[in-house]
């Protein structure tokens, strides 16, 4: 066991000096860009046991200016494997898996059933769109964040929670409109924001601590630095969650 | 009847202010709303919305008092 889970973690509430319950907690972690980078970190740090990270793509070098998981060093590596690497110098106990790929419906579907907290750090609405519905059959918790030039969002949906919303209530069947931070943009730490926020989210989801975002929605405009925190209810019409409406789930 | 309309991130950049009051002589739904704050900028095909902080669909209606927000999908990272 290493020094830095042996001293008392910075969500210490009760004691403790350790959570056992993150030890054997397992977390799927779709992209491994500006968002998946801080939430691997700081998961890595917290002391979750069994990190599962998907990602197609290798390291370039224009990643460097946000993905801050990945150096100079990793150009040309799969972002998994360079992520692994990271992860193996803070805490070579961790059970890290790594998917090179894009994940197709069916190992989709087992990852998540695999998981007990999925975090999406996708750039693109066919995959969320996609990790929603798998999320949904298997009642597992999301936690959803995305950024955009200056815009942060992000949102928790408890699914295994018949009320909660699912990310087809927030976003209506949209197209992909080429917007990835590669090609609009992105400043570089508002994706580190996000992305440590969706890392908190998933602790107190897996803790069991405090009130997570499900039901609520926080939108970040960095430029003039405001934050909002909309509600956001399930939709009764929703295509994917609600029970009056055809069933979209995995066919 | 006076409404508050707020524009959030690259909608306040197209719209060029993060905030503006509206006159209404009738209640609207959130999309005329757009339509009648914004006379020069077509409605935008993908567009969220809130009301009064609740994130509502485009045919919710508008009342003296409220606050209308509109923002963008993002879904970058």
């Amino acid at each position: 066991m290493y020094s830095f889970l042996d001293s008392p973690p910075p969500i210490l509430l009760s004691g403790d000096l350790f959570y056992p319950q993150l030890a054997q907690s397992r977390v799927l972690i779709i992209g491994m860009g500006g968002l998946g980078a801080p939430v691997t970190l700081h998961l890595a740090r917290a002391g979750v046991g069994h990190l599962t990270l998907v990602d197609s793509d290798k390291v370039e070098l224009s990643n460097l200016q946000r993905q801050i998981i990945h150096t100079n060093q990793d150009l040309g590596q799969w972002k998994v494997e360079s992520a692994r690497q990271k992860i193996r110098q803070l805490a070579p106990q961790i059970q890290i898996r790594l998917l090179p790929c894009r994940l197709e419906t069916d190992l989709l579907s087992e990852q998540v059933s695999l998981s007990d907290v999925i975090v999406d750090c996708t750039d693109n609405f066919n995959s969320r769109f996609a990790i929603n519905q798998a999320c949904l059959y298997h009642k597992k918790p999301l936690v959803s964040g995305a950024a955009l030039r200056f815009a942060g969002q992000l949102t928790v949906f408890l699914l295994q929670e018949s009320r909660s919303p699912c990310y087809h209530c927030l976003y209506p069947d949209t197209p992909d409109m080429e917007m990835a931070c590669h090609n609009n943009g992105i400043i570089s730490p508002l994706v580190g924001v996000i992305g440590s926020l969706q890392a908190l989210e998933v602790i107190k989801i897996l803790l069991n601590l405090g009130k997570t975002l499900c039901g609520r929605l926080l939108l970040i405009d960095a430029y003039n630095m405001q934050r909002r925190i909309l509600t956001l209810n399930k939709d009764p019409l929703c295509p994917s969650c609600s029970t009056k409406s055809p069933s979209k789930l995995l066919s | 009847m006076t409404i508050t309309v707020k524009f959030f991130a690259s909608l306040r950049e197209q719209i060029g202010t993060n905030q503006l009051k509206l006159t209404l002589h009738t209640p609207l739904t959130m999309e005329q709303v757009w339509t009648s704050a914004c006379p020069n900028t077509p409605l935008p095909e993908y567009l969220l919305m809130a009301l009064n902080k609740e994130y509502v669909q485009a045919d919710a209606i508008v009342k003296e008092g409220d606050e209308v927000a509109f923002f963008p999908p993002v879904t970058g990272g």
